[in-house]
């Protein structure tokens, strides 16, 4: 169940990519995909991008219903070979059909997840310029104890 | 051996973890920012920047540094679309979204040369790692938590990589988009890790500026991976993101 929940977080990612590069970044970027998505009945055939893992066991699978930031999505994507190898929209912003398949394949797997607090039993920490007084206290102190 | 001392307004920490280090070691890396801090730094009255943007210094006299900073903040404009750009809106020069990078960078060279191989250097949270940490392992980074500065909410292991981060989280919403003309309000933080830490900044700084799509422009890029953070905690990341995560 795991496994499907973060595969759906991943394709929905993978989904804002494509409506930020389109708004966006269409210029810069040109992914043959985009027409297929504009054009329901256009199914679209790409070549597997070598940098995907095969991570997955084939089926179908249908993710929740994920907040993209333009409105929520929800998919189905199937996976052949241990490879994602379509995708469905059941549900996404401006959307008046459904199901319209695009391959997964032809946009970088940009995965997302809720962010969740974890042990500070690191060596560094990375974040944004502080300066307050309050902060370099904490953080030298924070260093310290990171120096076991 | 390491040391935190506060430099540019920020603390900065330097770790030796090769048994050899001495204390000139880490003070010579700290010289080196001090030296920074009075040459770049909009904040001193007689530093050169300060000159430059009072029009007190002809171009001709500037030092190389300082045109060496200028041309890498060209460049980056270009590289990134005009999202970078140390002129402020009120027509003066900000150079901290290049100078910081660039001088851990420098740091990092310096302590190399002088024959250390393990190390980091950490200004403000943006950080150079050197090969490997006092336990033999990959330099362990934590993600600070935008919303609550005392905890991390990822870790990644680097070794001889940098990482920055860029946020609206330490001094309120003060990243500017300079196409747009307004100050970013989407995005909360956005990490990014490079093959050094200048990469890693200037990129991290840029991609930050363009909000949502940030994450996009940072997956474009060969050699860099990004961590980004919005203001509902959702967080995505770049398709190789996660080889530094486990």
């Amino acid at each position: 169940m795991m496994k499907k929940f973060f595969l759906s977080i991943a394709v929905a990612g993978l989904f804002i990519v494509y409506i930020v590069i389109d708004r966006f970044m269409g210029n810069t970027r040109s992914f043959s995909v985009a027409p297929g998505i504009a054009s329901p009945t256009t199914e679209m055939v790409v070549p597997p991008v070598q940098r995907v893992k095969s991570l997955y066991r084939d089926g179908k699978y249908t993710g929740a219903v994920v907040d993209a930031y333009f409105g929520n999505v929800q998919v189905t994507v199937i996976v052949q070979e241990g490879k994602i190898t379509g995708v469905q929209f059941l549900q996404y912003p401006n959307d008046r059909s459904t199901s319209r398949e695009i391959s997964a394949m032809a946009m970088p797997l940009l995965k997302s997840e809720a962010i969740a607090a974890q042990s500070a039993n690191v060596d560094i920490v990375s974040g944004a310029t502080q300066t307050s007084s309050a902060f370099k206290q904490s953080l030298a102190d924070a260093l310290s104890q990171a120096s076991t | 051996m390491k040391e935190t001392r506060i430099i540019m307004g920020m603390p900065v920490t330097v770790e030796i973890a090769d048994e050899r280090a001495a204390k000139d070691d880490l003070g010579m890396v700290f010289s080196y920012f001090v030296y920074v801090d009075d040459t770049f730094s909009t904040y001193k009255k007689g530093s050169e920047i300060t000159k430059i943007n009072k029009r007190r210094m002809l171009r001709g006299e500037w030092s190389s540094d300082m045109r060496e900073i200028f041309d890498l903040a060209e460049q980056t404009k270009q590289e990134t679309g005009g999202y970078f750009d140390i002129m402020t809106p009120e027509g003066s020069y900000d150079l901290s979204g290049i100078v910081k990078g660039w001088a851990i960078r420098n740091a990092a060279r310096m302590i190399a040369g002088a024959g250390f191989k393990n190390f980091y250097v950490d200004a403000g949270g943006d950080i150079q790692t050197g090969r490997l940490n006092p336990e033999g392992k990959f330099w362990s980074v934590g993600i600070r938590n935008p919303f609550n500065t005392k905890e991390i909410v990822k870790t990644v292991h680097l070794k001889d990589e940098g990482i920055a981060t860029s946020g609206t989280y330490e001094r309120g919403e003060h990243i500017w988009n300079p196409l747009e003309k307004k100050m970013v309000a989407d995005i909360v933080s956005l990490s990014v890790v490079g093959p050094d830490i200048y990469e890693a900044d200037r990129f991290a700084t840029a991609a930050f500026a363009m909000g949502k799509k940030g994450i996009v422009f940072i997956e474009s890029r060969p050699g860099l991976e990004g961590y980004m953070i919005d203001k509902k905690g959702i967080a995505t990341m770049t398709s190789g993101f996660s080889q530094y995560v486990s």
